[in-house]
């Protein structure tokens, strides 16, 4: 009779081990992103995140943010095209009166009363207690009402089979999407794709921060300077600021 | 009351006409349903839609059916709301039309969608913010409405409850085109949509549109099925319609008038009235011109007889029109910029600021007229299983 190694005692030996680090690692990883809202509870009303973009410090008409959020969120739009989806676009705008041309980005504007989240028959177009406006993947049916009801042209319906998706930016044909406020970022706090294209909050060509908190950079910046948002006759209240608009 | 009682029967469809029609609609389906299915595969993108155009040639078709539907049932409420007995003998034939255009129009909506797989989220997560919500319940209620209906005129014993399900059903049928009409009217972000003037005009579109097609049918199952249709009745359901036809030119009257006196419409009226190339077209041909100019001089002209060919005819405008005028609102609407910077030039790589192109896709047509043949395919499938059709559509006394 030979003596065969107890290979089970090892077995319960390494589960134990896996099962340890298992339980210890979300406690360890908490520790590094210490504002970050630990997964499971729910984005606070406290909070609205807004985004400001000084035109005066934006040199290249949003090209770099534009680049950032394809890069980040896994979306290409060929020039001209308008079946593409475009999460952020620039738009040239020119003042009839005295020829003055600003090139600027235009994206999901954050709205606090987003018409999308009225239209949108199944919910699935909606928006987060931070201010936060996003489209679930899973409840979207593509009905595209949204796309029509959002005054800023904002929203992507996707044409075509898509593939290489972000697993952080789920994207689907058939279904509508728009900006996320890079949100996968901003819940481990981390600032947008695009604001870290120029430098970050602390540069100001685009400042990512709470506009609830009157302490904020951003409510600093909105309260101190001539600033605006597009459309605001509509009553939308974007939460979205522009500096420097001609 | 002293009217005669009123005989229903099935035809037997085994005619080689009525086998080549079925067989011909049937064809008609496969082609929208490969068209649906193409259009699942691939995406949307070989279609003319785009994210400026997101709603083309299906919606077109889809809005019209489901505006005609609410319309298609007004002969039945004129005979059971209003008291008209002349009506009645066609009651039942009108709201088995309203029941299927419905289904037909509904069928091109869902098929259009970009995920149709997921019709069981539409219906089990409901947002009643959204018009759109209120609408599904709008459409699904109003085909159980025209089923009890239907059973109520059909069935002897229930004849007693056709006047109160009628009231029932022509209150629901003017929600549902309200509903359908707020679909535009409550967008702020469209500058051709944003009105209240949207809701009552298409219900005015319903009332000429469902006539009309209602008409064109009736005149051609009483040539089909040898019943001569009184022309009398005939006279008074083509007076309607001319009436109908009017009230649509009227709206449209009041609606761009309204938007030319603002300025700040101005830019949106010049684009539809005079520099909007197809969709200018479209209005002053499509829906002035044939969709209500033509309809009243064969109408009322009184060189013209009434002969069920003229009325025939004018029906056919009012349809046409109703289609130019539902592509002038649903894609020139769209067509038209948004206005991001109000008194500003806006460009960029997604055309904003300027004029959408859309051209119609083979597969849109086809799924728009598959819709089509469903409804007329559920029609003369019913008119063999149901006995819908009264014996005679003569003239009563």
């Amino acid at each position: 009779m030979t003596h065969a190694p107890d290979r089970s005692r090892r077995a319960f030996l390494a589960a134990a081990g896996a099962v340890t680090g298992l339980a210890l690692a979300p406690g360890v990883t908490l520790f590094a992103p210490a504002m970050a809202r630990p997964a499971g509870t729910a984005a606070s009303d406290k909070v609205r995140w807004g985004l400001l973009i000084d035109l005066n410090k934006l040199d290249d008409g949003g090209a770099k943010g534009v680049a950032a959020c394809s890069a980040e969120n896994g979306w290409t739009a060929a020039e001209g095209s308008t079946t593409d989806a475009r999460w952020i676009r620039m738009v040239k705008v020119t003042n009839p009166a005295n020829k003055t041309v600003q090139t600027l980005p235009m994206m999901c504007q954050h709205c606090a009363e987003p018409p999308c989240v009225d239209v949108c028959p199944t919910g699935a177009s909606m928006k987060r207690a931070d201010g936060i406006v996003l489209v679930d993947k899973h409840t979207c049916i593509g009905c595209r009402y949204c796309v029509l009801a959002c005054p800023y042209g904002a929203r992507s319906f996707i044409h075509e089979p898509l593939t290489g998706q972000r697993s952080h930016a789920p994207r689907g044909k058939g279904t509508v999407e728009s900006c996320t406020l890079c949100v996968h970022r901003v819940d481990s706090d981390r600032e947008p794709a695009c604001v870290e294209a120029y430098g970050g909050s602390a540069r100001g060509t685009m400042v990512f921060g709470d506009l609830n908190d009157p302490a904020s950079d951003i409510s600093k910046l909105v309260a101190t300077y001539a600033t605006q948002q597009v459309r605001p006759d509509l009553g939308t209240r974007p939460g979205v600021w522009y500096r420097g608009l001609a | 009351m002293n009217t005669p009682r009123i005989t229903y029967q099935r035809i037997k469809g085994e005619s080689p006409a009525y086998l080549g029609w079925l067989g011909a609609l049937g064809l008609l389906i496969v082609l929208g349903l490969a068209s649906a299915w193409t259009m699942e595969h691939h995406g949307h993108v070989i279609t003319g839609m785009s994210n400026r155009i997101v709603w083309g040639l299906p919606h077109v078709f889809a809005v019209f059916m489901i505006v005609a539907a609410s319309g298609a049932l007004n002969v039945a409420s004129i005979a059971s709301v209003f008291g008209q007995s002349a009506y009645k003998p066609l009651a039942p034939l009108s709201t088995l039309l309203a029941l299927a255009l419905l289904i037909g129009g509904l069928s091109v909506l869902v098929l259009d969608l970009g995920r149709p797989d997921r019709l069981i989220v539409a219906m089990t997560t409901y947002n009643f913010s959204s018009i759109f919500a209120w609408n599904i319940y709008l459409y699904v209620g109003f085909i159980a409405v025209g089923v009890v209906y239907l059973w109520m005129m059909l069935e002897r014993r229930m004849n007693a409850y056709t006047k109160p399900v009628g009231v029932f059903a022509f209150i629901w049928r003017l929600a549902l085109t309200t509903g359908t009409g707020s679909i535009f009217g409550f967008l702020v972000a469209r500058q051709a949509w944003d009105a209240a003037i949207m809701a009552p005009m298409f219900i005015a579109l319903s009332l000429a549109f469902g006539l009309a097609v209602f008409l064109v049918l009736t005149i051609a199952v009483s040539r089909q099925t040898e019943r001569e249709l009184g022309p009398v009745l005939l006279r008074r359901l083509a007076r309607l319609l001319g009436i109908f036809a009017a009230v649509v030119l009227y709206f449209a009257a009041a609606q761009h008038l309204t938007n030319l006196y603002a300025a700040e419409h101005a830019a949106v009226e010049r684009f539809i009235l005079f520099e909007g190339g197809i969709y200018t077209a479209l209005f002053w041909l499509g829906q002035i011109g044939i969709g209500g100019v033509v309809p009243l001089v064969l109408i009322f002209a009184p060189q013209l007889k009434s002969s069920a060919k003229t009325v025939m005819w004018a029906a056919i405008a009012v349809i046409i029109g109703g289609f130019a005028q539902l592509y002038v609102i649903i894609i020139g609407g769209q067509a038209f910029p948004q206005i991001l910077f109000p008194g500003r030039i806006v460009e960029s790589s997604f055309a904003d600021g300027g004029i959408a192109a859309y051209a119609p896709g083979l597969p849109e047509l086809g799924l728009g007229l598959g819709g089509v043949a469903l409804a007329l395919a559920i029609v003369t499938l019913a008119i063999t299983v149901l006995a819908v059709l009264p014996t005679t559509m003569a003239d009563t006394d």
